[in-house]
């Protein structure tokens, strides 16, 4: 069957069956920042935003999809440009693999609690997992781009 | 100096976080054939009979590969160096399952779909066999989980298969035992610690392809590459110069890929069809058919005078392996060699004990790799002589722990499954680091404890060692090019798997080049083009290829040099990086040196590569301090801070090396609180997703100091050591020694959990 | 999950038909854990679009629609003041933002998941559940029968009391299911308890409430008794995240520092 999702802003028609996840049509789709993490939605690591909002693509079927925005962080690089230059600053760009989704939550965190503190922070976070960074280096890196309202 | 020790963002961190394709699978060829694992359902059993006659039949089903496929080689699956200290103890499919998620066999289709579906139509008739799943009654146990005859070790390593050890080790300095009849004060121990998951966030990937050439091109996440490809080629009958492997962007690994996952399979697979095939574990056959840390029971005695001098120490270990050994012997020794030098004035000591097979996901190498075990056996330990002795644990190590200059005999007597070397410490601050720990965390006012009405707050410490690269064995090299336009390429066979090794090394090369880290493109990790490096284990990376570097990056300096003195006719020429000056006051440019010798004039390509092999390998040092908040009514314990001050030389990227302590110190904290591989009675892991096998997350880390002393060693590229593993060192004995001081009750099993804390809390409420 | 079709219902009518049609059709509304507990679908039917995503507040109650997500309940301002926000706490300590943006209430409430931190909540809130042909039914009785399964969820409705709640869930990290989760709340001097994941589904401690509702005067000895019935009444068992000892042993602690929280306990 088609369905058709707004991705990044452009309009596009996918090809899927009712038992395909939103994840693996974007990956088919070349989308390959939206990765997987694990099979139980428990990491954070397939997170894009619909209509504004973070979700698991893992879980989501792509039908459910169908006629929604989606986002994934090829819709939003000058943010995560900005983003990642504090990472880098900061030490928290290490194996990068959480990164991207991670990026899309802070986009829409950013948009959904004004001047959060880094408890808040911390807490509308906690579903994007992090083995690498011990999360400090992260959240120094956020509060400072959060700050930034250039 | 204006790059190394200088704040500097990774090279591809943009990159990454814009979602540019950089992992595995984001390479993987799209026609690619899905290579799909059926796993044993037995923790040991021989198979009898495989009816796949009608899953080969489904459209899209490619072929279907069983242990007949293969010639009977027996291999290790372990990264390590040629000859490995680990027992070729595994076939690329056997006959015989050994744990629960073991391969059966593989279907190779068009989709994971048919894959699927391929499956529930293959029938398998196993003969179920007795299952060892009790490391403390393996030994010996009637039945034998490696008999076949081909398992073999490479050199001694006390392999007894048909006792089911897969290696053991005894080494001592004088008479222990006698040494402890004549302490005043003695302690006898035994602890364990569990099987930890590593949990990097990227499951287990690899693709494969033929190219034009015919030669297969494995793309796979790993952390040794090379070890990878000469692995396949032993098993599988290839020849090495048929086979290139590369490493893209890795997701994580801690160790866990540190031996073959899919490899095996998938370049079978593309070596016989000719077609592109891949592999992606799911996060289940990560935890139950990758590896996982070696669950361990450890004794400890300890002998002391009475005024507080460490006399004897006895470390007696049993190591649970799993099905399969590698780096079975290496992890034990490391339980005793980068943990007891910790306290190197002993009269005497003893390390000695057995790793054993079990019918158990295989243990393999885990950041720490056995330290962390050790750690926590032997520094717990020394909490409970100290509490015997009447004595201040910062005081007792104060006197007896290892101090600049100083040396311990086990440095000769242990290495990597074999002797070791002997170093002296050059660098060795963990008087200092203590000093400055006890300040940071205000260990005088808050040590032991502080009642404050349901909940005790208190504060904990140990101190750790490691190593830098595995000396005479680990080789590091580095190949420099000058482009056009000044600018360098620097091909490095080390491993980047996230922490952040390739922007180390730019910065290494910037630094003796005198340039930005700009003008330096890194390429690495690509058996064909890169030259070789052992990989990414041992912590061997900064101070191994860093020093490689290092020379190689001199060698290019005097080579431009020597153009530039050529050009500019006169021996005595400055060079400031970017340009040659002669005494004359005449120059050129680097840029316009570059072109010259590319294009118009006495063209060459100026190319250098140099090697290190290192002649020791110089600890890093830190000292650990947690405070907690703990419950007294539920146990539940509230990490307020965790306090890590490091020694590890010159920090070459400063803020990726505080990156790596704190991400170790959370690793730590994990196993110390509440990580836990779990099996059911059949030898199935429970614990077998993210759903029942949590690591920490944002709101469990409350707050992490960690800092640097100054230190610099003179063996490493600008003074580095290490600073990969020694993090997750000391959290599980700080955590227990915390408890103890809150609430007086001693915990000798990882993981500490509330309900232990207060189960014995009750128990010694009854007492 | 293997599915052979997927529908978006017109009408709720549509949807009750086509879910009685057959063993193998399910209403899908958030997914996530159907995607965990399903293998195979054969019509999975959405409400999307029919109106089941509002939050009202009318005649005194709280009105949230079945489709309204865990993350709309979260950041509503009548619930964040409803018994000192205890149905937030709940729900907002659910998994991570992702999750919580597309797991539905009415997806809780009919999957009676036994480490449900949604359930004991709502059980000592004065909570009814509307069903699409049943109507109005109360929440105890849908818990304890299976004869609405195959009714759909519109809404549920809560009183909008004023009073005071406790809500506690234990649990080895916040992203993991209770090792037990607590509830009380204090509504016109009466107490409700419920104790739940033990690993069992919360259920009211009813003899507790009884007990305690029946004193003259809550002392420390009364609340000590009430926690001590509870730990008689509720079936507690050992699993993955605890042992049956320890359950009880904190189950008693958060009883007791629920009942002194919401009755302002000064002895």
């Amino acid at each position: 069957m088609k369905v058709k999702i707004t991705v990044n802003n452009q309009e596009k028609i996918f090809e899927c069956t009712p038992s395909d996840y939103l994840l693996d049509t974007l990956r088919d789709n070349n989308y390959v920042s939206v990765r997987r993490g694990c099979d139980t939605t428990n990491c954070g690591v397939c997170t894009v935003l619909m209509n504004g909002k973070p979700v698991p693509s893992c879980s989501v079927l792509t039908v459910q999809a169908d006629g929604k925005n989606i986002t994934t962080v090829e819709g939003i690089q000058e943010e995560a440009e900005k983003l990642g230059k504090y990472f880098g600053a900061e030490g928290a760009d290490q194996c990068g693999y959480c990164n991207p989704s991670l990026a899309l939550t802070v986009y829409a965190m950013k948009k959904e609690l004004v001047n959060p503190t880094v408890k808040e922070v911390k807490k509308y976070l906690v579903g994007n997992l992090c083995r690498c960074t011990g999360y400090i280096s992260q959240e120094r890196a956020i509060m400072k781009y959060l700050g930034d309202k250039s | 100096m204006k790059v190394v020790n200088n704040i500097t963002p990774s090279v591809d961190g943009l990159g990454i976080i814009k979602g540019r394709p950089a992992y595995t699978d984001d390479f993987a060829d799209k026609n690619s054939l899905i290579v799909k694992v059926m796993r044993s359902p037995h923790a040991y059993a021989k198979i009898i009979k495989i009816d796949s006659v009608e899953a080969e039949k489904l459209p899209g089903i490619e072929m279907v590969l069983t242990y007949k496929d293969f010639s009977r080689v027996s291999f290790t699956r372990a990264g390590q160096g040629y000859p490995e200290p680990s027992p070729y103890d595994k076939f690329v499919l056997d006959e015989y399952v050994r744990y629960v998620g073991d391969e059966v066999l593989a279907v190779v289709g068009m989709d994971l779909k048919v894959c699927e579906e391929a499956l529930a139509l293959i029938k398998v008739e196993y003969e179920i066999l007795e299952p060892v799943l009790d490391f403390e009654n393996a030994i010996d146990n009637p039945s034998v989980i490696h008999p076949e005859p081909e398992a073999h070790e490479m050199f001694p390593i006390g392999f007894e298969p048909l006792r089911n050890i897969a290696a053991s080790y005894h080494m001592n300095v004088g008479d222990v035992e006698k040494t402890l009849t004549e302490c005043d004060v003695v302690i006898k121990e035994t602890f364990f610690t569990q099987a930890q998951a590593h949990v990097m966030l990227e499951p287990h990937t690899v693709n494969a392809r033929m190219d034009y050439q015919e030669r297969l091109c494995i793309y796979d996440s790993t952390q040794t590459p090379y070890h990878m490809r000469r692995i396949i080629s032993q098993a599988l009958n290839i020849p090495l110069s048929k086979i290139r492997v590369v490493k893209p962007r890795v997701g994580g690994a801690f160790g866990g890929k540190q031996g073959i996952h899919g490899e095996m399979l998938v370049a079978w697979v593309t070596y016989k069809t000719g077609k592109p095939a891949k592999m992606i574990y799911t996060r289940k056959e990560v935890f139950e058919s990758s590896y996982s840390r070696h669950p361990m029971k450890m004794t400890v005695t300890l002998g002391a005078d009475k005024s507080g001098v460490l006399k004897a120490l006895d470390f007696h270990c049993l190591s649970d392996t799993g099905a399969y050994g590698e780096h079975a012997l290496t992890v034990f020794m490391v339980v005793g060699s980068k943990v007891l030098p910790l306290y190197n004035k002993v009269d005497s000591v003893r390390f000695y004990g057995d790793v054993v097979y079990t019918n158990h996901t295989p243990a393999g190498a885990y950041r720490g790799y056995g330290a962390i075990q050790g750690n926590f056996a032997l520094e717990s330990a020394v909490d409970i002589l100290c509490e015997k002795l009447g004595m201040s644990p910062i005081e007792f190590r104060q006197l007896n722990m290892m101090k600049e200059t100083e040396t311990s005999p086990i440095f000769e007597i242990m290495g990597e499954g074999t002797a070791g070397t002997a170093m002296i410490m050059e660098t060795c601050k963990l008087e200092e680091c203590v000093e400055k720990g006890t300040k940071l965390i205000d260990w005088k006012n808050k040590y032991p404890s502080i009642d404050m009405g349901n909940k005790v707050k208190s504060v904990g410490m140990a101190i750790a060692m490691q190593g830098s690269g595995i000396p005479y064995i680990d080789m590091g090299s580095a190949t420099i090019k000058l482009n056009d336009d000044g600018f360098y390429n620097l091909l490095v066979g080390a491993t980047d798997i996230g922490q952040g090794s390739d922007t180390v090394l730019v910065q290494i090369a910037a630094e003796v080049l005198m340039t930005t880290v700009d003008k330096v493109v890194i390429y690495s990790s690509d058996t064909d083009l890169t030259p070789f490096d052992c990989g990414a284990y041992a912590s061997s990376t900064t101070y191994v290829s860093g020093n490689a570097v290092f020379k190689a990056a001199n060698e290019m300096k005097e080579a431009v040099l020597k153009e530039a003195r050529r050009i500019l006719k006169s021996e005595l020429v400055e060079f400031d990086g970017a340009v040659f000056t002669n005494e004359l006051g005449e120059s050129i440019t680097l840029i316009d040196l570059s072109n010259q010798i590319t294009y118009s004039e006495d063209q060459k390509q100026l190319s250098v590569t140099a090697s290190y092999v290192g002649h020791k390998s110089p600890p890093p040092f830190m000292a650990g301090f947690v405070e907690i908040d703990i419950d007294k009514e539920t146990g539940e314990i509230d990490i307020v801070d965790y306090v890590s001050v490091v020694d590890c030389g010159t920090t070459i990227n400063p803020k990726l090396a505080e990156g790596q302590v704190d991400g170790a110190i959370v690793q730590g904290l994990g196993m110390a609180m509440f990580e836990n591989v779990l099996y059911s009675k059949k030898g199935g892991l429970i614990s077998n997703s993210l759903m029942t096998y949590k690591i920490p997350t944002r709101v469990d880390i409350n707050h992490l100091t960690t800092v640097f002393v100054d230190s610099y060693e003179k063996s490493g590229p600008f003074g580095a050591k290490s600073v990969g593993e020694i993090g997750i060192d000391t959290p599980p004995a700080a955590l227990a020694n915390a408890v103890y001081n809150a609430l007086g009750v001693r915990i000798k099993s990882l993981p500490i959990t509330p309900e232990k804390i207060l189960l014995a809390l009750k128990a010694k409420g009854r007492e | 999950m293997k599915v052979s079709e997927y529908v978006k219902a017109k009408s709720l009518n549509e949807a009750y038909d086509l879910l009685r049609e057959n063993k193998k059709n399910y209403i899908i509304a958030g997914g996530a854990w159907m995607k965990l507990s399903v293998k195979t679908a054969d019509k999975l039917v959405s409400l999307d679009g029919l109106g089941l995503d509002q939050i009202v507040l009318k005649d005194g109650f709280i009105e949230i629609g079945a489709l309204s997500t865990l993350g709309q309940i979260e950041t509503n301002e009548t619930i964040k003041k409803l018994l000192d926000g205890i149905l937030v706490q709940a729900t907002g300590n659910i998994m991570g933002v992702n999750i919580r943006n597309i797991a539905t209430i009415g997806g809780s409430v009919m999957g009676k998941f036994s480490f449900s931190d949604i359930y004991p909540v709502l059980e000592v809130l004065d909570t009814k559940l509307v069903f699409h042909k049943h109507g109005e039914v109360e929440l105890l009785d849908f818990l304890n029968n299976t004869k609405f399964e195959k009714d759909i969820l519109v809404k549920i409705k809560i009183r909008n009391q004023k009073g005071k709640g406790f809500f506690k869930k234990v649990a080895t990290t916040p992203l993991d299911f209770s090792i037990i989760n607590v509830a009380c709340s204090y509504v016109e001097n009466r107490l409700k308890i419920t104790v739940g994941s033990t690993p069992y589904i919360a259920k009211p401690c009813i003899k507790a409430m009884e007990y305690i509702n029946g004193v003259k005067e809550i002392t420390s000895e009364v609340i000590d008794k009430c926690s001590s019935i509870v730990l008689e009444e509720v079936k507690f068992s050992k699993n993955i995240r605890g042992s049956k000892e320890y359950r009880e042993e904190i189950a008693k602690v958060y009883v007791t520092r629920g009942i002194k929280q919401v009755i302002n306990y000064e002895g």
